[in-house]
């Protein structure tokens, strides 16, 4: 801090943000939430503890009764989980972002030359970590119960299409996560999202079995189309309807949901 | 300061740190902010000094693009703080009066991130943010989350952070709040230091020393208007008289040494304490009659002594009873 500083008045300054400064901004805030979930381990429980635990749970619970075995259970299961896990994780999103929003810090984000989307693009950018961690360790469980995938290939596709589908729906829950006043607000009206559509699909069972009326919402579930087309990814090694329609509907998430969500964040930024 | 101020118009506006004017903030129904005007010469440290709710801190956030004025415009070194937000917060660092630190995260951690994201390389940014935490006296829990931080040293944290680029206009809302003596002396020289290199200062206190110590000029605000502005030696004089003080040697004399001084100095005395009479010295001459009347009346003293005005007499005189508050504006 030696020597005299430039003048404010004689400084030649931008009134905007240049798009090399946005993606630095950016990447900075996932690098931010990196090091907050290496030092809050818990952070993790919903990527790491949940897809071991509902794994083994479901699969030996369920198994004999759906399947008649355990082993033929895992091709249903193991895309179920799959989803399953992907989208609650994209939950936390919201939750942690209303957390963060009402953290001191951010008065200081606010009032730095900095991106406005950045720390919330930031969080958005991390969480395809965790839900890489989640996809990952479903499918080692699910090795380690003896499900077998028909290609490598395959099966980081039905991955891919995992965590792109959870980024998407994040979305949602970032949404939610700006509008409302509480982190415990978002935390109870994600999960009343959260369970009709994970159990309310095929991801748990065959859907043959469900009662007509059930069938119908299940068949309009978005989350259907997503384990479906893991499923025929990790069973046949084929891109189907389901895989597009999946891809599609994920897209047109993000279309409607990042721009509302951008615009509501700003206003609160 | 005045004489400065007014060269400083006339060389070119770029020279004024802040000008605002009829600056309006309404929260419902209250007014929170009623009409503000400002001006701030670059390179002064500019104090705004009220009570908690006089309005301030909102001052302060519509100053640094974090709320929008309802009314009124702003600009600091000439940009305007609504239309050119992006502008006025490459001149600006805020400290606000809630350390704006990551509790989760340890002191290195905050420093680097800010650091990153006010465009510093990833080595600069580590470098900058060891010289930080060693000129604060951090750099033994540097790797600490703040969670075990004292509240000083999240202060200082604070402070620290607002510190890693030098911004032209440095904004501290009541940066001393809350900190002991010795730490309070030590972010007056930060103050200093920062001023000396080139930064103009917009400070809020509710310390009358602190403005009466840093401040070259202080706006009083109360009810979300500016009541009184001046430097603090105007300030003074505008609202107060000296007081003379007489310390008594007997108790029982009291009475007698107020008849006194009503009676020479034609003003009427008070008795804040047993053995002491004070009373406003408009004129220091006739100090020396009332003096000679005490002695023929046999009245003995223990001491005695003129006091200034302090900016709490000021201060009380402004924001306190409508009745007596004089406005010397």
């Amino acid at each position: 801090m030696s020597g005299q500083i430039v003048p404010g008045g004689s400084r030649k300054l931008k009134n905007r943000v240049s798009p090399q400064a946005v993606i630095g901004n950016s990447l900075t805030m996932a690098y931010r939430t990196l090091l907050l979930i290496r030092r809050t381990p818990q952070q993790l429980f919903d990527v790491t503890i949940q897809p071991i635990l509902f794994t083994l749970m479901f699969t030996f619970l369920f198994g004999g009764a759906i399947s008649g075995s355990v082993s033929g259970y895992l091709p249903i299961i193991i895309p179920g989980i799959l989803a399953q896990t992907a989208i609650t994780a994209s939950m936390a999103t919201g939750v942690q972002l209303r957390e963060d929003m009402d953290k001191g810090v951010f008065y200081r984000f606010k009032s730095m030359p900095i991106a406005r989307i950045a720390p919330l693009a930031g969080p958005l950018l991390a969480d395809i970590v965790r839900y890489s961690i989640a996809t990952a360790l479903t499918f080692t469980m699910g090795y380690l119960l003896g499900f077998h995938w028909v290609s490598p290939g395959a099966a980081l596709l039905a991955g891919f299409l995992a965590v792109f589908a959870a980024w998407c729906l994040g979305w949602v829950f970032a949404l939610l996560g700006v509008l409302a006043k509480t982190a415990q607000t978002v935390q109870g009206i994600s999960a009343a999202i959260i369970f009709p559509l994970g159990f309310l699909s095929g991801a748990f069972v065959p859907t043959e079995t469900l009662p007509r009326w059930l069938q119908d919402f299940v068949n309009v579930n978005p989350l259907t189309y997503v384990v479906s087309a893991v499923r025929q990814l990790l069973d046949q090694g084929t891109i189907g309807t389901d895989f597009w329609l999946s891809l599609i509907g994920s897209t047109v998430l993000v279309l409607v949901f990042a721009p509302v969500t951008l615009k509501m964040y700003m206003r609160k930024a | 300061m005045t004489t400065r101020q007014t060269t400083v118009d006339r060389e070119h506006a770029t020279a004024i740190a802040v000008e605002a004017r009829g600056l309006v903030k309404t929260f419902g129904d209250n007014r929170a902010v009623d009409g503000v005007d400002l001006t701030i010469p670059s390179g002064c440290v500019y104090a705004l000094l009220g009570p908690n709710g006089a309005g301030k801190t909102t001052i302060i956030n519509m100053l640094t693009t974090l709320l929008k004025p309802d009314g009124g415009d702003a600009k600091v070194f000439g940009h305007d703080v609504v239309r050119e937000t992006q502008v006025v917060r490459q001149l600006i660092s805020v400290t606000g009066q809630s350390a704006a630190v990551d509790e989760r995260l340890s002191a290195t951690e905050n420093l680097t991130i800010f650091g990153l994201l006010l465009g510093l390389s990833r080595s600069e940014a580590g470098k900058r943010a060891g010289e930080l935490l060693q000129e604060f006296g951090l750099q033994d829990a540097a790797k600490r989350t703040l969670e075990k931080f004292s509240g000083g040293m999240r202060r200082r944290l604070d402070l620290a952070s607002s510190l890693i680029v030098q911004a032209p206009l440095i904004f501290l809302d009541e940066p001393t709040t809350g900190l002991d003596p010795r730490t309070r002396v030590q972010m007056w020289e930060s103050i200093r230091r920062l001023v000396s290199s080139g930064s103009t200062i917009l400070l809020t206190t509710q310390y009358l020393d602190e403005a009466d110590q840093l401040a070259d000029r202080v706006a009083v605000i109360d009810h979300g208007r500016v009541v009184a502005e001046g430097t603090p030696r105007e300030l003074k004089a505008a609202v107060g008289k000296a007081t003379l003080n007489l310390r008594l040697a007997n108790e029982e004399d009291a009475a007698g040494a107020m008849a006194a001084v009503q009676e020479v100095l034609g003003v009427k005395a008070s008795t804040p304490e047993a053995m002491l009479v004070t009373a406003p010295m408009a004129d220091p001459d006739r100090v020396t009659d009332l003096l000679v009347a005490l002695r023929s009346e046999r009245i003995r003293l223990a001491a005695v002594s003129v006091q200034d005005p302090t900016l709490d007499e000021v201060f009380m005189a402004l924001t306190g009873d409508e009745s007596k508050g004089g406005k010397p504006q």
